[in-house]
């Protein structure tokens, strides 16, 4: 019954977002390519925090992971194909996640929170520093790949985003979720929820606590590499600013924007940001004062974000229906 | 009969303080022995000690012929020995089948499985119904956790320590927090499930002398971190003495 509904939704909301390029002119489209990295990288942010109760506040960390990889890859190493990069930059980000998650989670709480700030921090002043490795405050390239070995020579950079790519990152992102699906919803996702709920309960009933937030930590990397590679590949720049505090922070918005207690709900998240950004920013240059309203009133009045609170207003609905 | 569980001369000190000094205690094959003493005495830190928590300053802790010194609570699932808390613990947005569902997955070393479905696995539901079922929470498997009342609580928070199947059970005041005419009930499903769930022996710890009374195959009474006594009830309870020295006053039964 549970899982039903949410093959409807999941089903609904994949049909509605390979309606856009038909409908929507093709700003539209390419405007929704961050919401697919977003989107996926949450699924992994997510993990972390909405099942494990670990919230990462270097989340962005792992998005440069992505999107550097791809420059390294696509303009160091000549490597043309998308996947092979995806693949790479996630197996790169696991490795990396591993001696950090070590460090981190053996904290929780505000600890884990700073450390993974400071980390993030860290792999910011790197990027901005090493100026003849990383190209400092102005980056490194991400050229143009093949994806699943095409070229798509006849489009150029705009309707490249805009069809293929779209419609690429929207099966990435179905994948991403039906993958993430299985991981909560499987006897390891169990055991992260029980240590989310009670970490000392749970290690009396044979929980591996410690171990289990860093293999959550470690796949979480791997899921915010992906988006980042993405997020990189869009905008054909890998840049420091993907990498900074305050985009770890965009992260955690997005999350409690959307409701981190549902699983679909950093995506709605990801989804909401990148649209109400993109017009608040059009209408006003004090658009970052009106997201900061709407994140106070979503945590003080509505602590479930978005999909909590359709999910109140189903459950009304339901209860007052005959 | 087999000596389970084990305490040679143990002693535990905080700085200065002995908690626990020379304790030598059996917990054998089918038996329930009840630790009862006065606050202070050392029964927490004797718990601890049994279960992991805490490494003795000398002496040694003993479960099926093994040192468990050191042994982390995860491991010591692993063993077949399980805990409950004095104070009830629970994972509070997880259902009835999910808590129960924690410890079976554990017990059926099912936790590295990050891609089969949980929920399709057979053999977990079917120990998971047959746990409720043993308490009586059969019918509140969807039920979340925060939800129930206290005394479903308690026993949701022992059924999961149930659930890991263990050899040994260690019950920290398994009715506090318990209305009086709930504390019989849940002390009879609790022994009921233990016999149905092949536990070996249980160790009580109790205030309430009355459930010690009624349920105990051995007490074992400590005062000022040393065992004041090893007796069957109905020796123990004869001597007035001695229920002073364990609870303070003087009281027949």
């Amino acid at each position: 019954m549970k899982f039903s509904r949410a093959g409807v939704v999941a089903i609904a909301g994949t049909a509605m977002l390979a309606l856009v390029p038909v409908v929507a002119p093709p700003y539209y489209s390419g405007l929704m390519i961050p919401f697919f990295g977003y989107a996926i990288a949450l699924l992994g942010f997510n993990l972390l925090f909405g099942y494990t109760g670990l919230l990462s506040f270097g989340h962005a960390m792992f998005l440069g992971f992505g999107a550097y990889g791809a420059a390294v890859m696509g303009a160091v190493l000549g490597v043309k194909s998308f996947e092979a990069v995806l693949l790479a930059v996630m197996l790169f980000a696991m490795a990396a996640a591993l001696p950090i998650g070590l460090l981190c989670a053996r904290y929780v709480g505000i600890f884990f929170g700073m450390l993974t700030l400071a980390f993030g921090m860290l792999f910011h002043s790197f990027l901005f520093k090493f100026y003849h490795l990383t190209g400092g405050d102005s980056g490194m390239r991400v050229p143009r790949m093949n994806i699943l070995g095409l070229t798509f020579a006849q489009y150029n950079k705009i309707e490249f985003l805009a069809q293929p790519f779209y419609y690429y990152c929207l099966a990435l992102l179905v994948l991403a979720g039906l993958l993430m699906w299985r991981i909560v919803h499987s006897p390891f996702g169990l055991h992260l929820r029980a240590i989310r709920d009670n970490p000392r309960k749970a290690e009396y009933l044979g929980v591996h606590v410690r171990r289990f937030r860093l293999a959550a930590f470690v796949i979480s990397a791997a899921f915010g590499a992906a988006g980042g590679a993405i997020l990189g590949f869009r905008i054909g720049l890998a840049d420091p600013e993907l990498v900074y505090w305050t985009q770890s922070g965009q992260l955690v918005f997005m999350a409690v924007l959307g409701g981190f207690s549902n699983f679909f709900g950093p995506i709605i998240g990801a989804l909401t940001f990148t649209l109400l950004q993109d017009q608040l920013q059009s209408l006003t240059q004090y658009w970052r004062f009106v997201l900061g309203a709407i994140l106070a009133i979503i945590v003080i009045g509505f602590p479930g974000g978005i999909a909590g609170v359709v999910d109140d207003l189903r459950g009304r609905f339901a209860r007052s229906a005959p | 009969m087999t000596a389970l569980l084990e305490t040679r001369n143990v002693s535990k000190a905080y700085g200065p303080f002995r908690a626990l000094d020379g304790v030598s205690i059996i917990v054998r094959e089918g038996e329930l022995v009840s630790v009862v003493g006065p606050n202070g005495a050392g029964k927490t830190t004797l718990v601890n000690l049994l279960t992991g928590l805490l490494a003795p300053t000398t002496g040694e802790v003993l479960f099926m012929g093994k040192s468990i010194i050191g042994v982390g609570p995860v491991e010591l699932a692993d063993h077949g020995l399980s805990r409950a808390f004095q104070l009830i613990q629970i994972f509070p947005q997880l259902t009835v089948a999910e808590t129960i569902g924690a410890a079976v997955v554990s017990q059926q070393k099912k936790r590295w499985r990050l891609f089969s479905r949980l929920d399709a696995d057979t053999e977990i539901s079917a120990r998971i119904r047959d746990v409720a079922e043993i308490f009586g929470l059969h019918h509140r498997l969807e039920t979340v956790a925060a939800v129930l009342s206290q005394g479903e609580k308690k026993l949701l928070d022992v059924a999961s320590a149930f659930a890991l199947d263990p050899q040994v059970i260690l019950l920290d005041e398994p009715t506090s927090g318990v209305s009086t005419a709930e504390k019989h009930g849940i002390m009879k499903t609790l022994i009921a499930a233990a016999k149905t769930a092949g536990v070996k022996a249980i160790v009580l710890v109790e205030h309430d002398m009355d459930l010690v009374a009624a349920y105990s195959d051995r007490i074992i009474a400590l005062s000022g971190g040393k065992v004041l006594a090893d007796l069957p009830p109905g020796r123990f309870f004869a001597d007035p003495k001695l229920i002073e020295g364990v609870i303070g006053k003087r009281v027949s039964y």
